[in-house]
């Protein structure tokens, strides 16, 4: 995909997101049980994650294995500084900027240190694994921040729940569930915004060739360190609305949460934005389906997918459907239609 | 200040034991086309590598504009003023030529005036009806061409090509000498080349590089008439 294609799906896209957006506001939580719809609201946070690495991976062309770090910090972040300071709308900021802060020292290293990308990878996957080592073995009175207990691989189960902004009110399932909407179509249209402004643009100049982006004055390390530190704060805001949905525990540190946001980003669609959140919610659904019947590791199945797709379907679900609805709306060859096009042409 | 647009001084870079330059003394005028040439290994790629900031050099000052540039990072070169064309096109394949083009206007901030920019740059170089072709899937001689048009777009001081001629037809050579004498008019340009049909087609000074250093620096037809250059090229011993 090129960036005039970008530029051209950008409103389109970003117009019918906010209209799915307002439906499923309206709509789901008028008819779906409390049980869907918690679910639902953890699905969403998910597809903020999702979108987090679809634009550092997509974009900036930067393989993250440690998504999940950020995302944990966000969460934790959160939930420490919610139970201190008693107010969930400045805990909230906490979770966004805590982990933008620590990918920018983290990024700091890693960019300036000019480290090839297996090294990135790498590093990001054992900063996340150390991370979760260190979480899990924080049980006991000991370890705590303020009032707040670390908990160890029980991780904070008495997450304060957001509240209304100066009124104290918590948020009911149907306000979390409006607000994740929110986050995600906000989210979404950030990351579509961005990849069409002059940053952007020289982001992407960056993954396709550091180099020849340098020879042109681009300072590609800070691109890179920024477009890192805006992808680990959208892994925080994705934190916080799990932290609201479920509750906060070292697994959101774990090696399969950061396998599965990777698994979800490769079956979306490498460079794409809706193929990664359509992929964590389908993913997802089918993973709770499996769960439920018992029959299989789940883990097992998502395995296969990613393999099935890496081999027969690289593009990704949205590229490949973008390609399949091409083929149809083109008139086959020798219609009236085809004939009329070529003579257009 | 130095009159010299650029001025290396004792530039040395040694790859381990290796001596691929060893005290270069370099001068360039403003509005200069100069040729660098020299056999394989003599030292004008590592010599170029070093202007554009991918080597940071063993030793010497690189002055640009009275500004030591030596050891600086390859994007602060850029924005000093000197804009490159690799050996090897480096461009960004995954994108069209226009999107290409939009990407080396950097400073450009007017939507307009970019666009005017771009289709004029590519009407100069002749890649116009390239403009939504994707790098990638472009002929050898289309890249080439397109990456010089990004260096013309990004309007430098100082215009350095790396075997612009290579790997192109007898066509395409001879529309590019005349896009780089075109150039010439409002730029200074630096050619690495060692095609001297190429050379002779665009040069009047010429230096040359041999074994790290410069051999010989003048006029195009009384360096190519210097036994030392001949014997060099030749590969006669030199000073035998």
């Amino acid at each position: 995909m090129t960036l005039s294609t970008f530029c051209r799906a950008s409103g389109t896209h970003v117009a019918l997101a906010a209209v799915a957006m307002l439906a499923a506001i309206v709509i789901f939580p008028k008819v779906a049980p409390l049980y869907t719809l918690i679910n639902v609201t953890l699905y969403m946070s998910m597809g903020v994650f999702a979108l987090s690495l679809a634009l550092l991976w997509g974009y900036g062309g930067i393989l993250c294995f440690g998504q999940s770090a950020f995302f944990g910090l966000g969460a934790y972040a959160y939930a420490i500084a919610a139970i201190n300071f008693g107010d969930t709308t400045l805990a909230s900021a906490f979770a966004i900027g805590i982990p933008a802060l620590f990918a920018a020292g983290l990024g700091y290293f890693l960019f300036y240190g000019r480290l090839s990308d297996v090294y990135l990878g790498v590093i990001t996957l054992t900063v996340t694994l150390i991370l979760f080592k260190l979480i899990n073995s924080t049980g006991g009175d000991a370890w705590r921040i303020g009032e707040a207990r670390l908990g160890g691989f029980n991780g904070i189960p008495n997450t304060p729940l957001l509240t209304m902004p100066f009124t104290g009110i918590p948020l009911s399932p149907a306000n979390l569930f409006t607000l994740a909407c929110i986050a995600l179509f906000a989210t979404y249209a950030l990351c579509k915004r961005l990849i069409t402004t002059r940053f952007g643009r020289a982001v992407i100049a960056v993954r396709e060739n550091e180099v020849r982006a340098e020879l042109l004055g681009y300072n590609a390390r800070r691109l890179k360190l920024a477009i890192f530190v805006i992808s680990a704060g959208i892994a925080g805001l994705a934190g916080l609305l799990f932290a609201n949905s479920v509750f906060v525990s070292p697994t959101m540190f774990s090696l399969s949460m950061a396998a599965q946001v990777l698994i979800w980003v490769v079956v979306g669609g490498l460079g794409t934005l809706f193929g990664p959140v359509a992929a964590c919610f389908a993913l997802q659904i089918a993973a709770a389906a499996l769960g439920k019947l018992g029959l299989i590791d789940p883990n097992i199945v998502l395995g296969l997918v990613l393999v099935v797709f890496v081999v027969f379907v690289p593009g990704g679900i949205q590229p490949a459907l973008a390609a399949l609805l091409a083929r149809i709306l083109t008139p086959p060859r020798g219609s009236p239609g085809h004939m009329r096009e070529e003579a257009a042409r | 200040m130095s009159v010299h647009l650029l001025e290396a001084r004792d530039v040395a870079m040694h790859f381990g034991g290796v001596k691929a330059l060893d005290g270069v003394d370099f001068r360039l005028k403003k509005g200069e086309l100069r040729c660098l040439l020299g056999p394989n290994g003599a030292g004008k790629s590592t010599f170029f590598r070093c202007l554009t900031g991918t080597h940071k050099p063993t030793r010497g000052h690189i002055l640009f504009k009275g500004t030591d540039i030596a050891g600086k990072e390859r994007h602060d070169i850029a924005r000093a003023g000197i804009g490159v064309k690799t050996q090897v096109p480096s461009l960004f394949d995954g994108l069209t030529t226009h999107e290409n083009l939009w990407l080396a206007l950097r400073t450009v901030r007017n939507a307009v005036a970019r666009e005017e920019k771009i289709a004029d740059v590519m009407e100069r170089v002749g890649i116009s009806p390239l403009r939504d072709n994707v790098l990638g899937r472009m002929a050898h001689g289309q890249r080439q061409l397109v990456e010089l048009a990004m260096v013309v777009a990004s309007d430098p001081d100082l215009v350095l090509l790396d075997e612009p001629a290579a790997g192109m037809t007898d066509g395409e050579v001879e529309r590019l000498a005349s896009i780089i004498r075109d150039l010439n008019r409002t730029h200074t340009v630096v050619v690495v080349e060692h095609d001297m049909h190429f050379i002779r087609m665009i040069a009047d000074q010429v230096t040359v590089f041999h074994q790290g250093r410069i051999l010989a620096e003048g006029h195009v037809e009384s360096i190519l008439a210097n036994q030392t250059v001949r014997d060099v090229y030749l590969g006669k011993k030199h000073g035998a």
